[in-house]
């Protein structure tokens, strides 16, 4: 029992289901709209502001990855300002924490870097804040480097949403905010972790990242992604 | 707060000690109300109230009660009194100087009623939300109910349909006065018309983070009924039989008021289970906040009521659809639910009639900072900001000279004397630059810099940011950071264009109204006070003689 | 699936009050702010034990647990001085002169906010606002709001709190 919408993203007429989000629909439908703490099969949050696109009734900008489309929405998923925020949003990221590719496992292999590369990231205009960071590699198989984390929440919520273990989460707010395991001890002390390595999995960048691997060697492995995604869906309807 | 031992002083032959002060058994020609909200209670007004019942009891003056009532309004002169009889006013009484207040009493004649005139700081308020505040007990539910409290709530469900207390609301205009201005007729039609078959719910959001805003604080501890009858009504209108108010855990005393006044009201069939023997139910309870501005975000609020972080999340969904638990929710600030009995009372019409075109009826405000009457004040929407800040406030500490007015708070601005003319409404405070926000109002003079305001309010927003979102988490960081270099003369032009830069990109794409308001002190006072930048930036100056480059040695 | 309730961390007849404020509201996660609540009333912070003993009963993960306690400028993980000081930062006090009112504790107790003096006699904490903003700048001294302060009256306020305080 499912309407279907017609509206037009990037001046083309496309249609989708009801429920869906925008962004679903324009990406089946070619049209790309960047996101980084978005991902398939996870409840998305709209945390990153990286999918905003604008929709022209209202001017107002909306998140692509949240917003359930509407019929006769006229959205601009693509412009020169939607742009100009992008690289503001990337710009943040990087200075925010301690992003250093050359020594990083996920060199090549990193959602922030293809963003940036995207996006013509060359250099940046506000200064690094620096702030200190530690690695946490006590667990047994994995380990954290918090100077890579852009706290996109993805570990949190596959190993809440689909592990069932909810070993991460949050501590803190704002600007001082870290991902954290159980009572904000080592993970290597965390017995509720099954060491599934989801996180791992699911990780942008190279902040969680499988020990004994050097430099660049880091590829994540996703072939449970697809059905996380199927069971969205049936979660959805 | 202080026990009230029985057989201790007020206790005669002559007199009983109520619970709430002392009444005499005989004939009262007289009596002194003595506040006890928060600003008196500071200043240890309790001692006031057990003084006076020692002293008369001392005296053997039996003709005199004695009542504790919510806030009096010119906090800065408090402990304050008032002699309901005369109307008389007595500021800065305290328990080793009682003499002014007895003689006052002394003089109430009631053969010969006398009208004193109180000064300007009171005359020229309009009391709506806070009718009562000041004159009834507000931990005694039969004073509430003297003054006609609870009347509202019967008219609703004993004579009118939920649709017709609707159309009430929306007729009065009324604007959701937690900052939003919403109108609150429209958002009670949404609620109503949304499917909840599994409930719905009614939040009052009592969060009120604004740094400098006590407006709520106000109505919580003086007329705490107040708000739970406009929540009963509000109940009824929209189809919910629960609520909760959220109250943030800095407020205990207006936390306790609220739940002693649940109680009280079930007791008296005014709450619980078949209110006033109508089929309605509206059972509500205080959820209490604990140290998150962004948890006045209504999203944010649901999840902090429902045990979690208080992260917004993006809207649509609205709450009035998808809310606690996912239900229909209802959520209105303290002053709104405070308006709603008087609008039903008097009707909607008579509220709209207060006020200007677009912002009908009356607004509290917080006076505060540099001014001299600090205090609450209500006055109907379009009063000018001169009448607020001088005839009502007495102008500024010291007469120096007036600065400029901040209001909204963190999401606010700062309107600078060129302006002192304008009326306080929702449109022309935007159209300046800031916004009506909850109420609160702080007075500047020229001991403050603007940079260093812009800067504090930022760190503010640094600090309560809850840390979602990119823009807004480090946005703000970065922000902060230029302000800091501007206060400490390290900064240059191109700084104040990234400011102003990332000011525009966190205010158009943050998740929350938190972020997308935190740079409204940086426009603002960029837009007026743009030359005081300047001076810090071109040339090392702090005009107002308050940053670090002004109280250094740096070069 | 029957919900086999945790033991106390200790026979500290505290929990009891814990107990009572979750069972009150349901015993289950929506219940976690109130229980923290009531565990920082009763013992004067939240320990390990005490977010393990609340997580499990109500049925809330650890690290939710941790996130929640830690999100929110009320709750404290670390033990408070026997006296507590708290001054206010808002808009209001601000202008009327709380920064000085730091300063000049800084100066004489060698604290900052979020410090303990070294002999865990005086803690001093920064509140956003409570809302008695008509008496700036204010301070909460063992839970009694003080307001108009100037520095030296501050200084006298906390050098007058007794040592090895009976309660």
């Amino acid at each position: 029992m499912s309407d279907v919408y017609t509206l037009r993203i990037d001046d083309r007429d496309v249609a989708g289901a009801a429920g869906e989000t925008i962004l679903e629909v324009a990406r089946e439908n070619g049209i790309s709209v960047p996101t980084l703490c978005h991902l398939e099969g996870l409840k998305p949050i709209g945390a990153c502001r990286m999918c905003l696109v604008e929709v022209r009734q209202t001017g107002r900008l909306m998140p692509a990855c949240t917003t359930r489309i509407e019929e006769g929405q006229d959205i601009v998923a693509n412009s020169e300002r939607l742009h100009a925020y992008r690289r503001q949003v990337l710009e943040l990221i990087f200075t925010e924490r301690n992003h250093v590719c050359s020594v990083c496992v996920a060199n090549n292999h990193c959602e922030l870097q293809d963003q940036a590369e995207r996006h013509g990231i060359t250099h940046f205009e506000l200064p690094y804040l620096n702030p200190r960071l530690e690695v946490d590699a006590t667990h047994e198989r994995f380990a954290i480097d918090h100077n890579r984390c852009i706290l996109c929440g993805r570990c949190a919520r596959v190993c809440g949403e689909v592990e069932g273990a909810h070993v991460w989460d949050i501590e803190g707010r704002g600007i001082t905010a870290r991902m954290v395991t159980e009572l904000g001890k080592p993970w290597g002390e965390a017995t509720t972790c099954t060491s599934c390595g989801k996180c791992v999995q699911v990780c942008p960048t190279g902040a969680l990242f499988e020990k004994g691997r050097a430099s660049s060697e880091d590829r994540h492995r996703r072939p449970f992604m697809p059905y996380l995604r199927a069971q969205a869906r049936r979660e959805a309807d | 707060m202080t026990p009230r031992p029985e057989g201790r002083p007020g206790t005669s032959p002559n007199r009983r000690l109520r619970r709430h002060g002392i009444t005499p058994i005989g004939d009262v020609r007289a009596s002194i109300h003595v506040c006890e909200a928060a600003g008196c209670l500071a200043l240890n007004s309790e001692k006031v109230v057990e003084a006076l019942v020692e002293k008369l009891d001392e005296d053997g003056v039996y003709d005199v009660a004695v009542k504790r009532v919510g806030c009096l309004g010119l906090c800065a002169r408090g402990p304050l009194a008032r002699i309901p009889e005369t109307g008389q006013y007595l500021e800065r009484v305290t328990a080793d100087d009682l003499q002014p207040a007895l003689e006052a009493v002394a003089l109430v004649d009631p053969a010969n009623p006398v009208e004193v005139t109180p000064p300007p700081f009171y005359a020229r308020q309009t009391k709506v939300a806070l009718e009562n505040s000041g004159l009834i007990d507000p931990e005694d539910i039969d004073d509430y109910l003297s003054r006609g409290g609870y009347g509202a709530l019967e008219k609703a469900l004993h004579e009118l349909t939920p649709s017709q207390v609707i159309a009430e609301v929306v007729t009065s205009g009324l604007r959701g006065r937690g900052g939003g201005g919403f109108p609150t007729g429209l958002k009670w039609t949404t609620v109503a018309k949304s499917s909840g078959p599994e409930g719905k719910y009614v939040i009052c959001n009592a969060d009120e983070g604004d740094p400098g805003a006590f407006m709520d604080r106000t109505v919580l501890e003086s007329d705490p009924h107040r708000v739970l009858e406009g929540m009963a009504i509000a109940a009824y209108a929209v189809g919910a039989n629960e609520g909760y108010i959220y109250c943030r855990a800095e407020y205990p005393l207006a936390v306790k008021r609220l739940r002693s006044a649940i109680r009280l009201a079930e007791r008296q069939g005014m709450l619980g289970k078949n209110i006033l023997d109508t089929r309605f139910s509206f059972e509500v309870d205080v959820r209490l906040g604990a140290g998150a501005f962004v948890c006045g975000e209504e999203t944010a609020l649901l999840y902090s009521i429902q045990g979690g972080r208080g992260m917004p999340r993006p809207r649509p969904p609205y709450p009035a659809v998808r809310g606690l638990h996912g239900k229909p929710t209802l959520i209105n600030n303290v002053e709104t639910y405070a308006a709603i009995a008087p609008v039903l009372r008097n009707g909607g019409q008579w509220y709209a009639g207060l006020g200007t075109e677009r912002s009908k009826g009356t607004k509290v405000f917080a006076l505060a900072g540099r001014v001299k009457n600090t205090g609450i004040v209500e006055v109907p929407m379009g009063t000018t900001l001169r009448e607020v800040v001088f005839d009502i406030g007495g102008g500024i500490i010291d007469d120096h000279p007036f600065k400029a007015v901040q209001t909204g708070g963190p999401s606010g601005g700062c309107i600078p004397a060129e302006f002192l003319d304008m009326p306080l409404d929702y449109e022309s405070l935007a159209e300046k630059g800031s916004i009506m926000g909850s109420g609160g109002m702080i007075v500047m003079d020229d001991t403050a810099c603007m940079v260093d305001v812009a800067k504090f309010f930022m760190d503010f927003c640094v600090e309560e940011s809850c840390g979602k979102c990119v823009p807004c988490r480090v946005g703000t960081t970065h922000m902060h950071e230029l302000l800091t270099k501007m206060t400490e003369g390290l900064a240059t032009r191109d700084d104040l264009t990234a400011l102003e830069n990332l000011a525009g990109m966190v205010k158009a794409t943050s998740l929350c109204g938190l972020g997308q308001t935190a740079p409204n002190p940086v426009f603002s006072t960029l837009r007026y006070f743009r030359a005081e930048y300047l001076a810090h930036i071109d040339d090392g100056l702090c005009p107002a003689g308050v940053c670090p480059i002004a109280t250094s040695a740096r070069i | 699936m029957v919900k086999t309730l945790p033991q106390a961390p200790s026979d500290d007849k505290r929990w009891k009050i814990v107990d009572t404020r979750m069972r009150r509201l349901g015993g289950a996660a929506d219940a976690l702010i109130e229980a923290l609540h009531a565990v920082q009333e009763a013992f004067g912070f939240i320990d390990d034990d005490a977010m393990l003993y609340v997580g499990e009963y109500l049925g809330v993960p650890r690290s939710k647990v941790y996130g929640v306690a830690t999100f929110y400028s009320y709750f404290t993980l670390k033990p408070k001085g026997e006296h507590t000081c708290v001054i206010c930062t808002g808009t209001a006090c601000y202008i009327n002169g709380a920064a000085n009112n730091l300063k000049s504790i800084a100066a004489e107790f060698e604290i900052k906010s979020g410090e303990t003096t070294s002999d865990d006699h005086l803690s001093l904490l920064t509140a956003r606002c409570v809302g008695a903003c008509s008496v700036a700048p204010v301070a909460v001294i063992d839970g009694v709001l003080t307001g108009k302060l100037t520095p030296p009256e501050v200084i006298h306020l906390l050098r007058a709190l007794p040592h090895g305080a009976a309660q």
